[in-house]
């Protein structure tokens, strides 16, 4: 693998091996598939990659991906704009809105806080926040990060930035998954849900 | 209290070993034979059928015997008058196999507690000579067993101490609203490191009654001895040390207070054990911790666990010995195995006990074990 007839093809297949979760072998691989196409194919490829960094925006108002400087979410009139989750990620704001319950905006970080990954607060994502928090346009803040230390260190990072104003803070509920056989929960987990146990006359609220 | 015992072991290329076949007392087995014959092997097979890994060498592959690319052991467990198979295989570059009555385990940790067995081992010294480490190990392996909530602090606490430490090492890059920052990791340390003490502390508590009076059977009463919990979480609560030492941590670039600086003081007559105890202080000491370490194994799976004592006679005088074979002969042990160089000494105890004994004479030239030996 280490001889390619060509100076091209072997920075082609350098350049998709840099993708993470491809190895040498998947991007030669790719890269003679891609070889093989059409001219049109091909460019059209190249040229989707290069708008996408080129013309892809963040929306001004919640960090989010967007193709517009205010994406759709929080464009939209008839969504809770007092009610804003804050999340890690694109990726979680898509998983939430995937559950169809949620009709409030959100705030996407970029991040979370990890001196490993050298990423501080300051590296985080919340002047928006802070600013529609300012002008009390919010009454709720849901804080739906992993439950990780990292999600941890980064949830109580906002709390006490935010604690002293009119804002409720709340945070997802940690237990049991629904569907799930209780034998098979891991004892952690089972431990946190007894602790934080829920009045039966809610659960059938929902 | 659940009764215990392995029945029969079998070995094929394990370590040492080209193939063996051996049959066991429920109570006495002794391994006897000339140094590097395999004594300590067969211990280690028994190790590895109740915590699924060898107690000295953690890379399955080297347990092969040299020149092959596998491994399989199969021992036979009697527990509650049931017979339970227990199957364990290392390939070459394979996954290794682990099951119970021919079912495969998903999880290897399933499997952890079911035939529990506790090694006394020379090894253990590292316990007296080593660092603070080997003794924070010793009591978080046997507080996990019973506390998985434990667990879950100890890996929480050691997440946010790496993240802490990260972070103060990158202190000239943000020297802006440093502490606020360092704060944050101070927060997420706080609950679990005082988890942590709380129970070490209960641990030690428990622990140390009755090891004292398993040092005392063991000695005939003749030193006093100490085990001492010593945590920096005893002067003052755990909030209070970490603002109090900021400016120590960003110095030394590591946090420099919290359970990761726990360690158990071991003394005799008062003086450290370390520095004043004889060798065979030391191994009295180590003995006695792990018969204390057997009992607590004892009652939370409510079975006798399994006692390989590997060359438990090197560094002790003939009292101390037999006062050990005494105690372990005894109801309140369950099945023991042990090795030792010379039989005479072993069986001139044993004999003057009423109890069922086995002894396996392990033979040099034929890596084939003769099942039986004298009874």
């Amino acid at each position: 693998m280490s001889h390619f007839p060509s100076k091209l093809l072997e920075e082609a297949v350098e350049a998709f091996a840099g993708l993470p979760g491809i190895g040498k072998k998947t991007a030669f691989r790719l890269v003679m598939f891609l070889l093989r196409q059409d001219q049109d194919v091909v460019e059209h490829f190249g040229q989707t990659i290069i708008r996408l960094k080129k013309e892809i925006r963040y929306c001004r108002s919640c960090n989010n991906i967007s193709d517009k400087e205010i994406c759709d979410i929080c464009a939209n009139k008839h969504r809770n704009h007092s009610l804003v989750c804050v999340v890690e990620s694109p990726q979680d704001v898509m998983a939430i809105e995937n559950t169809g319950q949620y009709h409030g905006i959100y705030h996407v970080l970029g991040g979370l806080i990890s001196p490993v990954d050298g990423i501080g607060p300051n590296d985080l994502v919340t002047a928006p926040l802070e600013e529609k928090i300012n002008k009390g346009e919010v009454k709720e803040i849901i804080l739906a990060l992993s439950t990780t230390m990292e999600g941890d260190t980064t949830n109580f990072y906002l709390f006490r930035k935010f604690k002293d104003t009119p804002v409720k803070i709340t945070t997802l509920a940690r237990g049991v998954s629904v569907g799930g056989e209780l034998e098979y929960a891991d004892e952690v987990t089972l431990g946190r849900s007894i602790a934080n146990r829920t009045l039966f006359e809610d659960t059938f609220t929902l | 209290m659940n009764n215990l015992y392995l029945n029969k072991l079998s070995l094929v290329q394990f370590k040492n070993y080209q193939e063996a076949s051996l049959a066991f007392s429920p109570k006495i087995n002794c391994f006897v034979g000339d140094n590097g014959v395999g004594k300590t092997n067969l211990l280690d097979a028994i190790h590895y059928l109740s915590l699924t890994k060898s107690f000295f060498n953690n890379i399955d592959q080297q347990n092969i015997l040299h020149g092959k690319d596998f491994f399989v052991l199969q021992g036979e467990f009697v527990k509650k008058g049931h017979s339970e198979k227990v199957f364990c295989s290392v390939r070459q570059n394979k996954k290794k196999i682990f099951k119970r009555n021919n079912k495969d385990y998903e999880r290897f940790a399933d499997h952890i507690g079911l035939f529990p067995v506790v090694m006394i081992s020379p090894a253990d010294s590292s316990l007296i000579l080593e660092g603070s480490e080997q003794r924070r190990r010793f009591m978080d392996t046997v507080i996990s067993l019973y506390n998985k909530q434990y667990l879950h602090a100890l890996i929480r606490y050691n997440r946010a101490l790496l993240q802490r430490n990260k972070l103060l090492k990158q202190f000239e890059f943000k020297r802006e609203n440093f502490y606020d920052e360092l704060e944050l990791w101070d927060t997420q340390l706080v609950v679990p490191g005082n988890e942590i003490y709380q129970k070490r502390k209960e641990f030690i508590e428990k622990v140390i009654p009755v090891f004292q009076q398993y040092y005392n059977t063991i000695s005939e009463e003749k030193e006093k001895v100490g085990l001492e919990y010593r945590s920096q979480l005893h002067e003052s609560n755990f909030e209070t040390l970490l603002v109090t030492n900021r400016d120590k941590d960003r110095v030394m670039q590591f946090s420099t207070v919290g359970v990761h600086k726990d360690d158990l003081m071991m003394s005799l007559n008062d003086h450290p054990l370390k520095k004043t105890g004889s060798q065979g202080q030391q191994k009295t000491f180590l003995v006695a911790l792990k018969f204390a370490k057997f009992g607590f194994i004892r009652d939370l799976t409510h079975t006798k666990p399994i006692l390989l004592l590997d060359d438990i006679f090197d560094k002790f005088d003939a009292h101390r010995v037999s006062q050990i074979i005494r105690m372990v002969a005894q109801n309140e042990f369950g099945q023991i195995f042990i090795t030792d160089t010379q039989l005479e000494h072993l069986e001139n105890i044993l004999q003057e006990l009423d109890t069922d004994y086995k002894v396996f004479k392990i033979n040099e030239e034929i890596k084939t074990v003769i099942p039986g030996g004298e009874t």
